[in-house]
């Protein structure tokens, strides 16, 4: 589904170079549910940026569902984005002006379906979150978690081959984090392929595999309901990283 | 797409209603202002006669002093008025296929009623040819024909207004004025006619109201006409009857010619300098030979109808266009700045930069179509208000579909212009950046 090899990102000021990602090698096969931890720039946020396109990288290749996704032009990358990730953000992320309808229809709008179409794809999604019978609604009248559902009917809608989530608990309380992390899993066991970024140890284990990042790099690989052995990384042959974790 | 587009700028607009407003009200002034001079300029700049414009044609005979030109300014010119001598022979001579001479003067119209005292009224003193050649519209009658010119007939046309005070505006063809203790005869009444400028006399002023009646220019001897607009004279001679006026080198009578085609444009000027020619040979026209005949809008360039502090004026108010648009500029910049989250967020789900520009610039149109309605507003404003402080005769100026449209379409191409930069600029915001900061 996902493969990035050798990517490197750096950003630039005028007095430092910030190495973000190194090398960074890591795969991610249809259907998987990733999450990916790690410290504060350990590169968790710029990895989920060029993974969801909305970053390019300076060097290394991408693939994505097939397809290679490093020298996409502009429009080529808003429309593959538009057809293929869904994201979930930490802040939800909701125009608040307009209704959940609304909300919800953006992505769609951008893949130009006709209005029969789109009405029947946000009402699906919104019933998959429990929040059909509050289309009408804006999101101030709605909590936080709610809020959260109403960005994950947004990114289910356009049906994605993958669902990129940026620490989307990070603003919800307990209960309200196991409701949506409950939803993501959902959706998961309906196929749909889920790399999450987090801090939060027990939301990572809800995951099928943890891929843990420090200082741009894969520092660790594992399955976590499996055998939760670690998954030789691709970087490990190297054997530096794996040596460092043991 | 686009209805989309409407709709999501509409309720950014409605975000920031204060905003939104300064930005109306920034373009709405700009276009008010450049309206209103344009306005003027185009009314002032038209073609009063669009339909006959190419095949009418002024007439200049240089018959001036051998020893000044008569426009030091502009010394290829000749003088653009004729002495009324020269023009009874041209329309004697009627070389054209319609021709008039006419000057303006006044007469004292003795009312029949007892009650009514005398008044006067101010006249076109033409040839029969006049109202054929300018498509004077009549609501009564017509114009009078050449044998009436001919015999030196009293014949009158009236303007609509003169009719309705001295007949209450009904039929009055067949009716008599007293004028000067002579009877006219009404031939005709003319509808509302106010071609704008008053192209067949820019000289005595090309905003004039028409005059309130027309008669015959063979009628001039018998009723000793004087002219009331403007005449000049560079001979000193010994004066002391009205014919001799009529056969002196004053120049104070227009001519007008119609003729159809190039061909016969250049006959008819080979047969103005066989004319001065002639008129040499008996020791006058002592200038170099310089005749001109110049159509419509050569003859309102030629007398600077649209006079050039007009033109100077358009400029500057277009300019503060520029200045309104560049403070729209401004204010749109500030705005996107606040729209850049939410642009982020379209982009991060699958808007392209040229999706997110085109949101933009809809917007920006949207906000100068608002100007734009209301710019029109302050333009008819600032018409009236120039109507009033200029005693311009009454739709001199006035807003037609022509300037309405070109208000709103100006005004949505400005809007857009000044969202150019903005919009550009909100585009190259990275949005990952954005998203992740919230």
């Amino acid at each position: 589904m996902l493969q990035m090899t050798h990517i490197q990102k750096v950003y630039r000021t005028e007095l430092i170079e910030t190495h973000a990602l190194r090398e960074l090698t890591l795969s991610v096969a249809p259907g998987e549910f990733v999450a990916l931890t790690g410290p504060s720039g350990s590169g968790k946020t710029t990895f989920l940026n060029i993974a969801g396109l909305l970053e390019s990288f300076e060097d290394g290749s991408y693939v994505l569902d097939g397809k290679d996704v490093s020298r996409l032009n502009d429009n080529e990358r808003s429309t593959y984005r538009n057809q293929k990730i869904g994201f979930i953000f930490q802040s939800f992320n909701l125009i608040p002006d307009l209704n959940l309808f609304d909300n919800v229809d953006v992505p769609l709008r951008y893949r130009g379906l006709p209005a029969s179409d789109r009405k029947q794809r946000i009402e699906n999604a919104l019933e998959i979150v429990g929040l059909a019978s509050r289309m009408k609604h804006i999101p101030a009248q709605l909590s936080g978690g709610q809020q959260q559902r109403v960005a994950i009917a947004r990114a289910l809608a356009g049906e994605p081959r993958i669902l990129l989530a940026d620490e989307p608990t990070g603003n919800l309380d307990t209960a309200m984090a196991h409701q949506v992390m409950d939803l993501l899993e959902q959706i998961h066991a309906d196929g749909t392929t889920i790399v999450m970024v987090t801090h939060d140890p027990d939301l990572a284990n809800r995951a099928e595999r943890n891929i843990h990042l420090i200082d741009g790099r894969v520092a660790a690989d594992e399955l976590v309901f499996a055998a939760r052995e670690p998954v030789p990384s691709m970087q490990s042959e190297t054997g530096e990283l794996l040596a460092a974790q043991s | 797409m686009f209805n989309y587009n409407v709709k999501l700028a509409l309720k950014s607009m409605r975000r920031n209603p204060i905003m939104t407003s300064l930005m109306v009200a920034a373009i709405a002034v700009g276009i008010g202002v450049s309206m209103t001079t344009l306005t003027v300029h185009y009314m002032m700049s038209g073609d009063p006669i669009p339909e006959k414009s190419d095949v009418l044609f002024a007439v200049a005979m240089d018959s001036w002093s051998p020893l000044r030109p008569f426009d030091e300014d502009y010394p290829e010119r000749p003088p653009h008025q004729l002495t009324f001598h020269d023009a009874e022979r041209l329309v004697e001579m009627a070389q054209a296929k319609r021709q008039t001479a006419m000057f303006e003067s006044s007469l004292i119209i003795e009312p029949d009623g007892q009650d009514e005292l005398p008044f006067e009224a101010g006249a076109r003193v033409a040839s029969g040819d006049f109202f054929a050649m300018f498509n004077v519209p009549f609501i009564y009658g017509g114009g009078w024909d050449r044998s009436a010119d001919e015999s030196r007939a009293s014949v009158v046309v009236l303007t609509r207004d003169l009719n309705e005070r001295l007949f209450g505006g009904e039929d009055s063809v067949g009716r008599r004025v007293t004028m000067q203790g002579r009877q006219f005869q009404v031939v005709g009444v003319i509808d509302n006619w106010e071609p704008t400028p008053r192209f067949y006399d820019p000289i005595n002023g090309g905003f004039q109201e028409i005059n309130e009646m027309f008669i015959p220019y063979s009628l001039t001897l018998g009723l000793e006409l004087g002219s009331t607009g403007s005449d000049w004279g560079w001979k000193s001679e010994d004066i002391t009857s009205f014919e001799q006026w009529l056969n002196s080198e004053a120049l104070w009578v227009q001519y007008f010619v119609e003729l159809d085609n190039p061909r016969d444009r250049d006959e008819y000027l080979s047969y103005l300098n066989a004319y001065v020619g002639e008129q040499k040979k008996r020791g006058r026209f002592e200038r170099p030979l310089n005749n001109e005949i110049y159509n419509v809008m050569e003859w309102m360039a030629f007398h600077e109808v649209v006079a050039n502090d007009a033109k100077v004026l358009l400029g500057l108010s277009f300019m503060f266009l520029l200045v309104c648009l560049l403070s729209t500029i401004a204010l749109l910049l500030t705005k996107f700045v606040g729209k850049t989250v939410e642009i982020s967020l379209r982009r991060a789900l699958g808007a392209s930069r040229r999706v997110i520009f085109k949101q933009q610039i809809v917007e920006v149109a949207l906000i100068g179509f608002a100007g734009g309605l209301i710019g029109l507003g302050l333009a008819r404003l600032g018409l009236s208000g120039i109507e009033a402080v200029y005693d311009a005769p009454p739709g001199l100026v006035r807003l037609d579909w022509v300037m309405m449209f070109s208000a709103i379409g100006i005004s949505i191409v400005s809007g857009m212009i000044a969202g150019l930069y903005p919009a550009w600029r909100v585009c190259q915001v990275p949005p990952a950046a954005q998203l992740k900061t919230q």
